[in-house]
């Protein structure tokens, strides 16, 4: 049985097939509804993400299946106590799979070794959520219609951003990727990324904090949210949070086709001004993000449309 | 008398990061051992400038290979019957378990407390190891 608890636990192959599958999904969503009846997908939230747990239920209900579930940890059993191994045996008697969010990194892992239905993992700390990446990948895929020869730009909070880490670990495995990566000094990538994955692949990279210096450049500019629990103090938020908010004057020097994608929820980095841009894709992304939760939870389920 | 100079039959734990013999010495549980041991600190080193040292003299049947995780660049001679007659570097184990502690706040094991530590090794070069369930890099 397949886990997905990291995007690197599925294939190029596999990947591949994944957003193929998205894409008829998309193109003909009828012909798949109805095609997990009977089937069950629990979602063991124990930390709110409402945008998350939405969408994997939307992709479920989209296809005929059912959903059940909590969404914070003081309304599971883990507020009594309740080891993850202990819950996951337990859940795996009464759904066919799992979408695990946890505020622990590690413990949708934990899950998947102790589970006879598959788990997907929701978003576990600052660790990793393959199904952003799978929505990230799959809305360049669906908007430019290839994921090879791309400039990505990366603006905002590179250190922590966990979306950021897993879309270049991604983004390494096509052929002739760049990245520009936009940030404050001190939020730039961790240096085991720009060692063990950009340098150790010969990936061509710039590191800058002049947005509007690049942006003529991008093919791709994916935006981050710089987010105030990463920060000890106050001072250094405020600081920081507003030196690289995307609006309309800088949007002048972008290509007529560069695409603006961002995880959401947006706070500022993105003035409002905006989202009239046709360049700006990030509730179209949100959009597809169910789409390719629907093509991963049929691919781990074994089931196919003819 | 443990003699200093050379072992008859034993082990030399050499090149020791200076200040690290102690944690080695407590985790082989060198006190409740039944040999001799003598512990070097602060040796003159023309590689490293400082470092420590520990003799054990008797027969060893401890597995001195973990002894990598905690320092990847000692090293093991090994004596027999007053010669070195094997001097290597620790074989660095693929995984270890319950040696080393995650000390990230936000990895599962600081709250599951039955999880054990388990590390996998991701670089053989630079003696990295990770955390299985965080994959934090284990720092030294
Ligand atoms: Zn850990």
């Amino acid at each position: 049985m397949k886990h997905v608890i990291s995007p690197l636990d599925l294939s190029m192959e596999e990947l591949s097939d994944i957003l193929s599958l998205a894409e008829n999904i998309l193109h003909d969503p009828k012909k798949y509804f109805g095609c997990c009846y009977g089937k069950k997908l629990a979602t063991l939230f124990y930390e709110p993400s409402t945008r998350t747990r939405l969408s994997f239920e939307a992709a479920m209900l989209n296809l005929g299946g059912s959903v059940l579930g909590f969404s914070s940890a003081d309304s599971s059993s883990a507020a009594k106590g309740e080891s993850v191994s202990d819950t996951i045996r337990v859940v795996s008697s009464y759904a066919d799979i799992c979408a695990m969010r946890h505020p622990k990194e590690g413990a949708p892992y934990v899950a998947s070794i102790h589970s006879s239905i598959p788990v997907i993992n929701a978003g576990d700390g600052g660790h990793n959520h393959p199904t952003q990446t799978l929505t990230d990948l799959f809305t360049i895929k669906t908007l430019k219609g290839h994921l090879d020869h791309l400039t990505i730009g990366f603006c905002g909070d590179l250190k922590f951003g966990r979306t950021v880490h897993s879309l270049i670990g991604a983004m390494v495995r096509y052929p002739n990727s760049r990245f520009v990566l936009i940030s404050p000094d001190e939020l730039r990538i961790p240096t085991y990324l720009r060692e063990e994955v950009l340098e150790a692949n010969n990936i061509p990279y710039q590191e800058t904090k002049a947005l509007e210096e690049v942006m003529p450049e991008l093919d791709i500019l994916y935006m981050t949210r710089v987010q105030k629990e990463r920060f000890f103090n106050e001072e250094d938020y405020i600081r920081l949070k507003d030196s690289f908010i995307l609006d309309a004057a800088k949007m002048q020097y972008a290509r007529e086709d560069m695409l603006i994608l961002h995880p959401l929820p947006r706070v500022n980095e993105i003035a409002s001004e905006v989202d009239d841009d046709p360049r700006a894709v990030y509730f179209k992304q949100a959009e597809l993000g169910v789409y390719v939760r629907m093509a991963l939870i049929m691919t781990l389920l074994g089931i196919t449309v003819e | 008398m443990l003699n200093i100079g050379g072992l008859n039959e034993g082990v030399v734990i050499d090149h020791i990061k200076a200040g690290g013999a102690m944690k080695i010495y407590e985790y082989l549980n060198l006190e409740k051992q039944d040999c001799s041991v003598a512990i070097i600190k602060n040796a003159k080193s023309s590689k490293m400038g400082k470092k420590d040292i520990i003799k054990i003299e008797g027969p060893i049947t401890l597995d001195l290979d973990i002894l990598g995780v905690l320092d990847p660049n000692l090293t093991l001679d090994i004596i027999k019957a007053g010669k070195i007659v094997e001097k290597r570097n620790p074989n660095l184990p693929v995984q270890v378990t319950g040696i080393i502690r995650c000390k990230n706040p936000r990895c599962i094991t600081s709250v599951e407390q039955e999880l054990s530590h388990r590390f996998r090794l991701a670089s053989k070069e630079k003696g990295l190891y990770r955390c299985i369930y965080c994959e934090q890099a284990y720092k030294r």
